[in-house]
């Protein structure tokens, strides 16, 4: 065997995978919060995501589905050697990522008008089953969005690899790494929109 | 050594899986208006497994990679289920 | 395997500096020879830390009354003391050390799959702790909440929590990480012949632990997380006064640090199961119920955690359901003891430097886990939670169990990072009187404890004085016995006697190699074709 590396890109590809088990871990535990604070507060719950916006939270959810859907498809093309397509689905999937932070930043901007946010006095009035909800909203939807800010700077940087032709045709683990990375990402959205959204 | 012929998805499939996870989204908006009560949770939990899992065998490639990786996703699936299980034994029974 | 002398003998790892000089040839490297060094240096460095802040709370305790602390002061020790051995000693401890030294070599690779960010884990270690050990000094106050930051108190308190706190969530990365590599390193990195049922019982027992650092870890982050939200956001999670459960903040936080103790334990019994057939000069007796038992503590060791909250308030059917799953998960832990003795049995004893760690680490390891059975009965709990039998169980099973390990694995595989050995003589020596001195300190705190003097406490009642003088001398001996083991290691480290690639005799693939061992660990990565632990 030669000193040289020898590309392991099943040995990245595992390391990505196991990367996304502590994700889901760590969204595992507030799940867990969230578990425990709905089955004590039901009702409060219940009336609680009347709060929330549905049709922005599905278009928020569709958006992300279709960013999910533009990085799988950049695998796709950049094994097809179409690697305008392929730097044009990973534009796309990173714009379409600051778009659902921009609705996300409306929906928290409207409802910290309202003096619905963390710690707020307004919130501790209106009862145990609020504070605890909006708690884990703004925690919950917070942790996410900051990894999608981190999921965009990575495809930023898989976009430029790509482009310089660091990643090419039989060289494209690290995009199939932030493929999975995005997924992820998608993945937590997927639990989180119908536990705080759809339980009204 | 060399990694084995890495299976290409067709843009076709992943759209179509696109389309799916609309609608099953849509769908899990409608069903809101049913009253359902106690099985709100339980539907909308039922409907994401699904889009879940649609994500994972297609759009992350599950489906078509080596049997581990699979077998490892369900072993932490599993494990995060069983620790939330345990958990609630303690807050369903006080 | 006699050793080849060629002609142009490699350089050793410490000899390649890779064109860096003095301190950047260490702190720039790759090399997982020096990384697990520089964790070993580290480590040690924060042990010092660490003891002191014991032995200020053992020279309180020798008598009642105010010796030398009041309650405050009191409390910030025995926290730092707490947050400071577990996150930056044993959690990473056997793992980022000889499981960063051994595990690639053993399996027969030349480093693990991902140099670079082992180097990053590193790096994480050091700022995480730094932090940690900042506390003591921090504006406010050092932390005073116990090591396991109990909600509410952890955020209402006026001291400075967040050092600590921010430090413990650092460093939860560089153990995940370091577990991360580990596993990528395991299934992809060993040499061709070395199926799974080949490798020896170390890299199984990193492989076990390496799958809780990192599953279990980021449950610590996140809770971590939220306690910080909590004081800088007031947000309500843990808070009774908005609706939170303080109880929630005990399971979030038990379900990573119950595991976590298998993260400490499970390599310690790996370097035992290395050494005992090495001087034994025996297979070691049944290796796949070792391994069986390995993934079974792991496995069962995450549905657990609520013995440490016997007496919180949760419901009865928890309370059962993790009392018998704790006992469940002991008998693996007792079939590895059966294992060990059934290997001495009829072999051929050295009862050499690393022997005596191990057999004393039986011994010790025992009396921790028979007090755990009896701290994991309902009944008795009730009777014992929160006193000192509790502090004595966890320092024979986690300073007994890893602790010794730790030793051992460092008298062991000594002379294979050094290529030198140390005085045997004093090494026995320093064995000796810490063991004596290590019985003495904890095993009067069984007592204390089932006679009713409670943990955590600065001041006791005048009828446990006896037993708590004997206990803080008992201190005095064993860190007589460390500061002696020390000595003789770092001077030997530098100046004792060169040794050969296999001065004890062992059959796994690190006694193959040069002492210290080539940079890239092998000329060519071998071929394996027999059984591990195969002694003529």
């Amino acid at each position: 065997m030669s000193a040289h590396a020898h590309r392991d890109d099943i040995g990245s590809k595992l390391g990505m995978w196991l990367f996304i088990f502590t994700e889901l871990l760590l969204f595992g535990g507030l799940f867990i919060t969230y578990a425990v604070y709905r089955y004590m507060h039901p009702e409060a719950f219940h009336l609680a995501s009347q709060e929330l916006d549905v049709p922005i939270g599905t278009i928020n959810t569709i958006i992300l589905l279709i960013s999910s859907a533009t990085i799988a498809m950049s695998i796709t093309a950049i094994q097809q050697h179409k690697k305008k397509l392929t730097l044009v689905l990973i534009a796309a999937t990173i714009l379409l990522a600051a778009v659902f932070l921009v609705n996300k930043y409306f929906e928290w901007g409207a409802k910290i008008e309202h003096g619905i946010f963390p710690g707020s006095a307004y919130l501790d009035q209106l009862g145990y089953g609020d504070v605890l909800f909006f708690g884990l909203y703004f925690f919950m939807t917070g942790l996410h969005a900051f990894h999608i800010v981190i999921g965009m700077v990575l495809l930023g940087f898989i976009f430029y690899y790509v482009k310089t032709d660091r990643l090419k045709p039989d060289n494209f683990q690290l995009l199939e790494n932030g493929g999975l990375y995005w997924h992820l990402v998608d993945l937590i959205w997927i639990f989180l929109f119908p536990l705080f959204y759809l339980i009204a | 050594m060399a990694d084995e012929k890495h299976h290409i998805i067709p843009h076709k499939t992943l759209l179509m899986v696109l389309g799916v996870l609309i609608v099953l989204t849509l769908l899990s908006v409608a069903i809101t208006q049913i009253e359902l009560a106690r099985w709100s949770g339980a539907a909308a939990l039922l409907l994401a497994g699904i889009k879940s899992t649609l994500v994972l065998l297609i759009f992350m490639h599950l489906k078509y990679d080596m049997r581990i990786f699979k077998v490892m996703v369900g072993l932490i699936i599993a494990l995060v289920v069983v620790v939330m299980v345990v958990t609630m034994l303690d807050y369903f029974f006080r | 395997m006699s050793e080849k002398k060629q002609h142009d003998t490699p350089k050793s790892y410490l000899e390649e500096t890779g064109g860096r000089k003095g301190i950047f040839k260490w702190i720039l490297s790759t090399d997982h020879k020096r990384i697990g060094l520089l964790y070993l240096y580290s480590i040690m460095g924060w042990f010092f830390i660490g003891v002191t802040l014991g032995l200020l709370m053992k020279l309180e305790l020798i008598a009642p009354g105010k010796t030398m602390m009041g309650a405050q002061a009191y409390n910030a020790t025995f926290t730092v003391h707490g947050v400071i051995m577990i996150f930056l000693i044993v959690v990473p401890g056997l793992p980022a050390v000889f499981g960063n030294f051994l595990l690639p070599i053993q399996i027969g690779a030349k480093d693990v799959a991902f140099p670079k960010l082992n180097l990053l884990s590193w790096y994480i270690y050091v700022a995480g702790s730094i932090l940690v050990v900042s506390s003591l000094f921090a504006g406010g106050g050092a932390p005073d909440t116990g090591w396991t930051f109990y909600a509410p108190y952890s955020f209402k308190t006026g001291t400075n929590m967040l050092p600590a706190v921010l430090g413990a969530f650092v460093l939860g990365f560089s153990s995940i990480l370091t577990g991360l590599n580990f596993l990528v390193t395991i299934h992809r990195l060993r040499a061709p012949g070395m199926s799974w049922l080949k490798m020896p019982i170390f890299p199984w027992t990193l492989y076990g632990t390496a799958w809780i650092q990192l599953l279990a870890t980021p449950i610590v982050g996140i809770t971590l997380l939220m306690v910080i939200g909590e004081r800088v956001f007031n947000i309500g999670f843990f808070d009774p006064a908005k609706g939170g459960d303080p109880i929630l903040y005990q399971h979030l936080f038990w379900i990573y640090s119950h595991p976590a103790v298998y993260i400490m334990i499970l390599p310690a019994m790996g370097a035992i199961s290395e050494i005992i057939p090495t001087f034994a000069r025996k297979t070691i007796y049944g290796y796949r119920a070792m391994i069986i038992s390995t993934m079974a503590i792991a496995f069962v060791g995450y549905f657990v955690w609520g013995h440490h909250m016997f007496t919180s308030g949760m419901s009865g059917t928890a309370l059962f359901t993790f009392s018998i799953l704790t006992f469940l998960v002991a008998i693996p832990s007792a079939i590895k003891v059966f294992n060990w003795v059934s290997t001495m049995y009829q072999g051929s004893i050295s009862t050499d430097v690393p022997f005596l760690w191990a057999a004393s680490f039986i011994f010790v390891f025992m009396i921790g886990g028979f007090s755990g059975l009896v701290l994991g009965a309902l009944a008795t709990n009730v009777h014992l939670h929160d006193t000192a039998f509790v502090v004595a169980h966890f320092h024979f099973i986690v300073f007994g169990g890893t602790g010794f390990a730790f030793f051992g694995a460092l008298h062991y595989w000594f002379p294979k990072m050094y290529g030198r050995m140390y005085d045997k003589s004093w090494a026995k020596t320093g064995w000796l009187i810490f063991f004596i001195g290590f019985v003495t300190l904890y095993g009067p705190m069984f007592y204390l404890g089932i006679t009713g003097m409670p943990r955590r406490y600065f001041d006791y009642l005048p009828n446990y004085h006896g037993p708590n003088i004997i206990s803080s001398l008992g201190a005095l001996v064993m860190v007589a016995g460390f500061a002696i083991i020390a000595i003789n290691l770092i001077k030997s480290a530098r100046s004792g006697k060169k040794t050969t690639a296999n001065p004890w005799g062992g059959t796994t693939l690190e006694w193959h190699v040069p002492s210290p061992p080539p940079l890239e660990n092998f000329d060519e990565i071998p071929t394996i074709d027999k059984a591990t632990y195969k002694f003529d």
